[in-house]
């Protein structure tokens, strides 16, 4: 059946292909994306604004930015999925704080090692990174995922937990640098 | 502390929007001027993704779903190609100008496909002569050679036949065709073999074998013969089969050009 045989073959495309699709309007592209990424988006909102309903609203916001504007995301921003992470965990954010979106999305690049286009490859992924974070000092991991999944600034950190400030600031880099060290 | 007047700590809180806003302006200044900043920055947005990823995986329900697509469905195609107001120049004018080059490009495709038709009709005209010319020669060649084909050699009435030969030669392509009649039967392992006499004098080049059928007739067609030997004339000598490397005496057959 033909609309099977496309279905099947977006589901191997490469993320570029399925964006340059998307920006055809070919709905079966954006699908075959939805169904790449959704969890990822949804999970990410979902840790921050732990309300689903919430959560569901961003995750609809950004698939239909996704849908409007592919153009926004290119390669040279990273990986989509490292991308879609990171807008959705940046809206997020604005959204517990009650703030407008902060960032523009267009002006986020990033470098990720990661190729998150295959479920194998996000599982990996996804299970490397809960193993680092596993392993590090409690301290630092708190310190780290106050700062991303909760949007306290460094500051409000330091008054949350009583240590220094510097001391907050050197917990959250090490702890990024250990993310990345365990993928180099 | 990085080389800059920025901490590096700074910088990775920086990537997570976790600096007083005040320090998050300090380090935007910053960065515009700092290419090497700028990496490291897109590397730690890169750490903070893999950081996301941690988030304990929960699928979105089917209604989100449901839901999205419904609002796409509705969206309308022109949506996406909207440009936002104060979007600079290059937004604006880029489409229209790659519209423009794409309607130039269409009529020089057209101009190119009707130049194309032209040359390929011309091509298949060409074809065809060759062919039919091809198909000529392959006739030609074929009664030339035939067995089975009547061969009568036409000679002054009341008078015998006689052993006769007649080459067509082509010089400067090396091609030669020998026809002969009332040739004389073979002794056992021998064949008659043509000879080029060059006209320069030089020694006869052997120019193929050939075997006479029951009625003394013999073709020899584009034996492998060198090419641009001027020809004063061409003999033909009994010699073993397989043929000599220069002629046996006597000459059975002599013919001369001019």
């Amino acid at each position: 059946m033909a609309h099977a045989g496309a279905l099947t073959s977006f589901a191997a495309a490469s993320d570029a292909t399925l964006v340059a699709r998307t920006h055809a309007r070919d709905q079966g592209a954006f699908s075959a994306l939805y169904d790449r990424y959704s969890g990822i988006v949804y999970s990410v909102a979902l840790r921050v604004v732990r309300e689903p309903a919430n959560a569901e609203d961003i995750l609809h916001e950004i698939f239909m930015q996704l849908w409007r504007k592919p153009e926004q995301f290119e390669a040279a921003r990273g990986s989509l999925g490292a991308w879609l992470a990171v807008i959705t965990r940046n809206r997020a954010i604005d959204f517990i704080r009650r703030q407008k979106p902060q960032d523009d999305p267009e002006e986020v690049y990033l470098a990720s090692p990661v190729d998150l286009q295959s479920e194998v490859e996000r599982n990996t992924a996804m299970e490397k990174v809960q193993k680092v974070l596993q392993e590090m000092p409690e301290v630092q991991r708190k310190a780290v995922e106050m700062a991303f999944f909760e949007g306290l600034t460094h500051t409000d950190i330091a008054a949350k937990t009583g240590e220094p400030l510097g001391t907050i600031k050197s917990r959250i880099r090490s702890a990024l640098l250990s993310v990345r060290k365990a993928f180099e | 502390m990085t080389n800059h007047e920025i901490p590096a700590e700074d910088l990775a809180l920086y990537a997570l929007g976790a600096l007083a806003p005040d320090d998050q302006e300090r380090i935007a200044a910053h960065l515009e001027t700092c290419a090497s900043c700028r990496t490291e920055l897109m590397k730690l947005r890169g750490d903070a993704a893999l950081l996301a990823l941690s988030a304990p995986t929960v699928a979105p329900s089917a209604r989100a779903r449901e839901r999205l697509f419904k609002e796409i469905a509705k969206t309308p195609a022109a949506e996406k190609s909207s440009v936002k107001l104060g979007a600079p120049w290059w937004q604006v004018t880029f489409p229209t100008l790659t519209a423009l080059a794409l309607i130039v490009f269409a009529f020089w495709l057209v101009a190119q496909n009707a130049l194309i038709r032209h040359e390929l009709d011309n091509a298949r005209l060409t074809a065809a002569q060759q062919t039919a010319a091809v198909e000529q020669a392959r006739q030609v060649v074929e009664t030339l050679s035939a067995t089975n084909a009547q061969r009568v050699t036409l000679v002054a009435a009341q008078s015998k036949p006689q052993p006769q030969a007649q080459t067509i030669y082509q010089r400067d392509k090396g091609r030669l065709v020998l026809v002969a009649s009332n040739l004389e039967p073979l002794p056992p392992n021998k064949a008659y073999e043509l000879w080029i006499l060059p006209a320069n004098g030089s020694a006869p080049i052997p120019a193929g074998t050939f075997q006479p059928d029951a009625r003394g007739n013999a073709s020899l067609v584009l034996p492998q013969i060198p090419t641009g030997v001027e020809a004063k004339g061409f003999a033909v000598t009994i010699e073993p089969q397989g043929g000599s490397a220069t002629p046996t005496m006597p000459i059975k057959m002599l013919g001369t050009t001019g």
